[in-house]
């Protein structure tokens, strides 16, 4: 597995000082375009706020009331054959909603900790995969197409595709979850 | 109501209901007062994150790297939509919105496929009904491949990771399944639909 560790550690210098490089040989003024790219993480950072509460508000009332736990405890005999229980409520909400799965992600990251296997895979899942309902709703919302045929299907399959294989990955390269 | 309001409101009324139930109605309080603090406090924590990678893939982008991605990208592309013309407008901005999610430029990938699908919708001879590739492009941008989860990596390290770009490889071989199974299913579904319904339909 150590192939796995060597490219976790080295893709992200690399790609920033190799991107640097490689802008200076083609003469793009680097560090003045940084600092005109740079401008944009301060907005979008203040942008998401109104997000991050509203969802963070929502699932922290929904777990502090202990609705969280009794809907885990109900699912986890059906579904932990495919994911360990704690990440359940990721997986349903991924599609759904982004922050609001990355809010739980933060959930499992406070209570878990993030480099617990269940922190490990919660970033998994939320990296690998997309807000498949927002994408269809704009896209196809955007051009006043009504009839999306299959494209949901195909988008909520490979999502749960992909969690799977979340699993798996993990699995495999931090070896099977404790206990 | 949309989806996302009818998922909000479902988590805070049931909160509200069990711990009501339960008579601890503080705990929905608490709830509310923690998460607000919360999420103010995450956002402001990914700023630093954000502000370095806009940054560099400003430098990325100036460099021409979208444009070289889309160079690699169009063999793929082709195969991927065969109904689009090689040399039509659609084909170039499929290249750009593909290449700009690969490169995890979220905020350039979304108005690049919102002009993609409104030039498949130009090719499109029924429409209010999404054509072959349309359902392809939603099945690209839906499976969400990218080479750096930044914003997991950025939140990772807020909450202590003594390892946050441990999850990079897991990510990669997670996003490149799920990509390769949308694509599966995607051309699957195209031609049970073609099957059905007999050429010359979308």
């Amino acid at each position: 597995m150590s192939v796995f560790f060597t490219l976790s550690t080295w893709i992200l210098p690399t790609f920033f000082v190799g991107t640097v490089l490689w802008a200076a040989v083609r003469n793009v003024p680097v560090y003045e375009a940084f600092v005109s790219g740079a401008k944009d993480g301060f907005e979008t950072a203040v942008r998401i706020i109104p997000h991050l509460v509203g969802m963070m508000v929502a699932i922290r009332v929904f777990r502090d009331s202990g609705a969280l736990g009794w809907m885990v405890g109900r699912l986890s005999e059906w579904v932990s054959v495919l994911f360990p229980p704690d990440v359940l409520p990721m997986v349903l909400l991924r599609p759904i909603s982004g922050t609001g799965s990355l809010t739980y992600m933060i959930e499992l990251f406070r209570s878990h900790g993030p480099d617990s296997w269940v922190g490990r895979l919660a970033s998994t899942i939320q990296g690998s995969t997309d807000t498949t309902l927002y994408v269809i709703t704009v896209y196809f919302g955007s051009v006043g197409i009504r009839q999306v045929r299959y494209a949901l299907k195909v988008g909520l399959l490979s999502d749960l595709i992909s969690a799977a294989a979340s699993v798996a990955a993990v699995r495999w390269i931090f070896g099977p979850p404790p206990g | 109501m949309g989806m996302v309001s009818a998922l909000w409101l479902g988590l805070l009324v049931s909160g509200f209901v069990v711990a009501a139930l339960q008579g601890r109605i503080d705990a929905v309080t608490r709830g509310m007062l923690k998460g607000a603090e919360e999420g103010v406090a995450v956002a402001l924590g990914l700023i630093s994150i954000l502000v370095l990678w806009l940054g560099v893939m400003r430098i990325a982008e100036e460099a021409g790297l979208i444009a070289a991605l889309a160079r690699a990208l169009r063999p793929v592309a082709r195969w991927l939509f065969p109904s689009v013309p090689a040399d039509h407008p659609a084909m170039g901005s499929i290249l750009a919105n593909m290449s700009a999610n690969i490169l995890g430029l979220g905020n350039a990938a979304t108005p690049l496929g919102l002009k993609a699908m409104s030039e498949l919708q130009e090719l499109n001879p029924l429409k209010d009904r999404a054509s072959d590739a349309m359902c392809t492009l939603l099945a690209l941008n839906t499976a969400s491949l990218t080479i750096l989860p930044t914003t997991v990596i950025a939140l990772r390290m807020q909450y202590g990771s003594s390892d946050p770009t441990g999850i990079i490889a897991p990510t990669l071989l997670a996003t490149a399944v799920g990509t390769a199974s949308a694509v599966v299913l995607d051309r699957l579904y195209r031609k049970r639909d073609a099957r059905r319904k007999g050429p010359g339909r979308g």
